[in-house]
């Protein structure tokens, strides 16, 4: 009984030694020299893997930040980290990394289930970018949000989220790192990256529909007509197609209310600033 | 033995309400409504301008490029808008609109009823003809047919497929014009063929239309190379690449055209819109349109100039009834529904369809069993519960695996789904991001 106990244990242990011998020498044979910066550098990266920056991921991104010269590293960022990570990273490879503004997506359609009432009844799969190729959607502008949310369902950072209300979704710009996935998967397109501002006060016009004003009005009471008014309070804002743009470059604090104030039709959205929060 | 395709296939119940209702005249509305882009390719670039007086047949917007096909008049009266107007799914398009004065044809086109069976000799002037009217694929596609009935350098075209099929339920426009002008398409292929420099031209009909199957054999017999083969009732075996494999048991390949295996399939109503283009000098003003549905009250085939908002031939049948739950334009698989009543019947309406809420309601969708019927049931041998999958997850990586673009959207495999999954949008969503894909590469 023991002799058998004593073979059995014999044996698997040398088969245990042979296959550690085996697997250490083939892996000093095959070894593949890494850059140690790189494991350290994604170490600091977010690791969200979302390919905002424009590589595969983070991964891919800490290997090109070991491999670029000073000039290239200057047009690496990450937006997930931001500011914060990129300096982070600098600091450890000892080069400069560029100034960036921080930055949010906004949703540039204010047709809310109150604006632009449901006038057909959709009842086919409840995806954005289907409902898109079968009609105008349930307001009838076709240029609005779809209300479906294809957007919140693509969101890596649970930054968007339908609100009850309004139908619309609604960007949480704390949590938004601005990846660009939302404006990927629009079918109409309505989503714009557009820097956060100070304090997060920010001023857009929420409409990109090119219809002349009294179409869109049908559908739509939130909808540009391009009546210039802004054009007036601003000059630097543009008029092309019925539809007013405002550069990122307009000055919320100094414009913001007056323009949201003077658009007859509320397409202009300012976002206040931020009231400090007792902690 | 009856011709069929040989993988996949549906039987769907055929509702063809208006088989034995003859097609009527649906006469003149008081506004036609024309849009310039009523096939595939480039808008038609608008040669009119407002306050202009038209006839029947006077051009409105002439082809712009190879594929793209001009736009005519229907009716005679004064061009009162051009505006971009709310189109069938809300989507705004550019159209003229005139107001109907009369029925006054322009001149040179010949609009009775008799049977001329010249064919020209040149086939250069068949072609300008061909061209000049505007026609293009009345299926569905609304490929310009100019560029169909040229054989590529290279190529040879054996067989010329005429297709009267009409798989899709409720729709009888092409089987009532098999009926009622049945020497005029066989003229017509008679045309193309010429065209196409072949003798051989086979009209495929379906089995359930037995009127127009006996119909057209009898003519046929006196017109040498021209043949009739009934094909099995399954749908969609009015599918071009299943039509194919139907008559001749040749496989399209992938990216593939037709030609590429010796064939041009022509729906009937395009072949007979060919003969009164050349022989009538008629351009493609008017098309038959089944009005029907298991809402509606009667159903009817209309001929119906080009531009009449559907509001007006629905009216004709008895209007809306409480029953109507949607209202589609084409077929039940393949049609789009509509959400503007006013939407105007294109060169591609083959039908205008009131459906209940037994037929259009949708049952909420489950989990997927893994029964495999929409593989069964996929004419094109794909894995639509496969493709599905990854659409749903956004995940677009395996569609060129799983072949997605050979999706023909025949609806084939929602239909037989139990457990009601949306596939065919699914598929479709696929397809597309597989042509931006291609688009990329």
């Amino acid at each position: 009984m023991d002799n058998i106990i004593l073979t059995d244990f014999l044996t698997l242990t040398a088969i245990a030694l042979t296959a550690a011998l085996i697997l250490y020498f083939v892996s000093q044979k095959f070894k593949v020299d890494e850059d140690p910066r790189i494991a350290e550098i994604e170490a600091m990266l977010p690791q969200a893997n979302c390919g905002a920056c424009g590589r595969a991921g983070c991964h891919d991104f800490a290997v090109a930040c070991t491999k670029c010269t000073t000039q290239g590293f200057a047009k690496l960022y990450c937006p997930v980290g931001g500011q914060k990570v990129m300096n982070k990273v600098a600091a450890y490879l000892g080069m400069e990394a560029a100034v960036k503004e921080d930055t949010v997506a906004v949703l540039r359609c204010n047709g809310s289930c109150q604006n632009a009432p449901a006038k057909i009844d959709y009842n086919g799969v409840q995806f954005c970018r289907i409902a898109h190729t079968i009609s105008s959607g349930q307001s009838g502008c076709p240029d609005g949000c779809l209300r479906l949310g294809d957007c919140i369902k693509v969101c890596k950072f649970g930054a968007l989220n339908l609100n009850p209300q309004t139908g619309l979704p609604q960007v949480d710009p704390d949590k938004c790192t601005s990846c660009g996935a939302c404006v990927n998967i629009c079918p109409r397109n309505l989503f714009e990256i557009r820097p956060k501002g100070q304090n997060n006060e920010r001023v857009y016009v929420a409409c990109r529909n090119r219809q002349k004003g009294a179409v869109a009005r049908k559908n739509c009471s939130a909808a540009c007509i391009g009546c210039m008014k802004c054009v007036k309070i601003c000059p630097e804002i543009k008029i092309e197609d019925n539809l007013s743009y405002i550069p990122t470059d307009v000055n919320a604090a100094e414009f913001g209310a007056k323009l949201a104030e003077t658009c007859p039709t509320g397409a202009i959205v300012h976002i206040q600033p931020k009231e400090k929060t007792h902690d | 033995m009856t011709k069929t395709f040989p993988i996949g296939g549906i039987h769907p119940q055929k509702y063809k309400l208006a088989a034995d209702i003859a097609i009527t005249d649906a006469g003149l509305p008081e506004y036609v409504y024309i849009p310039v882009k009523q096939h595939a390719g480039a808008p038609a670039k608008i040669v009119v301008s407002q306050g202009d007086k038209v006839k029947a047949g006077t051009l409105l917007a002439a082809a712009d490029g190879i594929v793209s096909a001009p736009v005519h008049s229907s009716v005679s009266g004064e061009v009162v808008k051009i505006s971009r107007e709310e189109g069938r799914s809300g989507y705004y398009e550019t159209t003229v609109t005139i107001k109907v004065e009369g029925n006054d044809f322009a001149d040179g086109i010949d609009a009775s009823d008799t049977v001329i069976a010249e064919i020209p000799d040149s086939t250069e002037e068949i072609m300008r003809r061909i061209r000049n009217a505007g026609i293009v694929g009345m299926g569905g596609a609304g490929y310009p047919t100019p560029i169909k009935t040229t054989v590529p350098e290279g190529r040879k075209a054996e067989y010329l497929i005429v297709n009267g099929i009409e798989c899709e339920p409720f729709l009888c426009a092409d089987d009532r014009l098999m009926q009622e002008k049945a020497e005029e398409i066989i003229i017509g292929a008679k045309i193309i063929n010429k065209l196409l420099g072949i003798q051989k031209a086979v009209i495929a009909i379906d089995e359930n239309k037995p009127r127009a199957i006996e119909i057209m054999t009898r003519l046929t017999k006196s017109y040498i190379g021209v043949n009739v083969r009934v094909c099995q009732t399954k749908y969609p075996q009015g599918g071009e690449k299943q039509l194919i494999a139907a008559i001749t048991g040749r496989e399209v390949p992938i990216a593939k055209l037709p030609i590429d295996v010796g064939c041009v399939v022509q729906n009937a109503g395009t072949v007979f819109a060919v003969y009164e283009a050349v022989m009538k000098k008629k351009p493609l003003i008017e098309r038959i349109v089944t009005v029907s549905g298991d809402a509606a009250e009667k159903s009817a085939n209309f001929r119906v100039r080009i531009g009449t908002p559907a509001e007006f031939l629905i009216n004709k049948i008895g209007g809306i009834t409480e029953k109507t739950d949607e209202i589609i334009f084409g077929g039940p698989f393949m049609g789009t529904s509509v959400t503007n009543l006013k939407a105007p019947v294109t060169k591609l309406t083959s039908g205008i369809l009131l459906l209940s809420a037994k037929l259009a309601g949708k049952e909420p969708e489950t989990a997927c069993i893994r029964c495999g019927k929409c593989v069964d049931a996929c004419p094109q041998g794909l894995m639509p519960f496969e493709i599905a999958r990854y659409a749903r997850n956004n995940d677009f990586s395996q569609i060129m695996r799983l072949h997605a673009r050979d999706c023909i959207e025949c609806g084939s495999c929602a239909y037989i789904c139990p457990a009601r999954i949306p596939l065919l949008d699914y598929c479709k969503m696929s397809k597309a991001e597989a042509k931006k894909i291609l688009k990329k590469q």
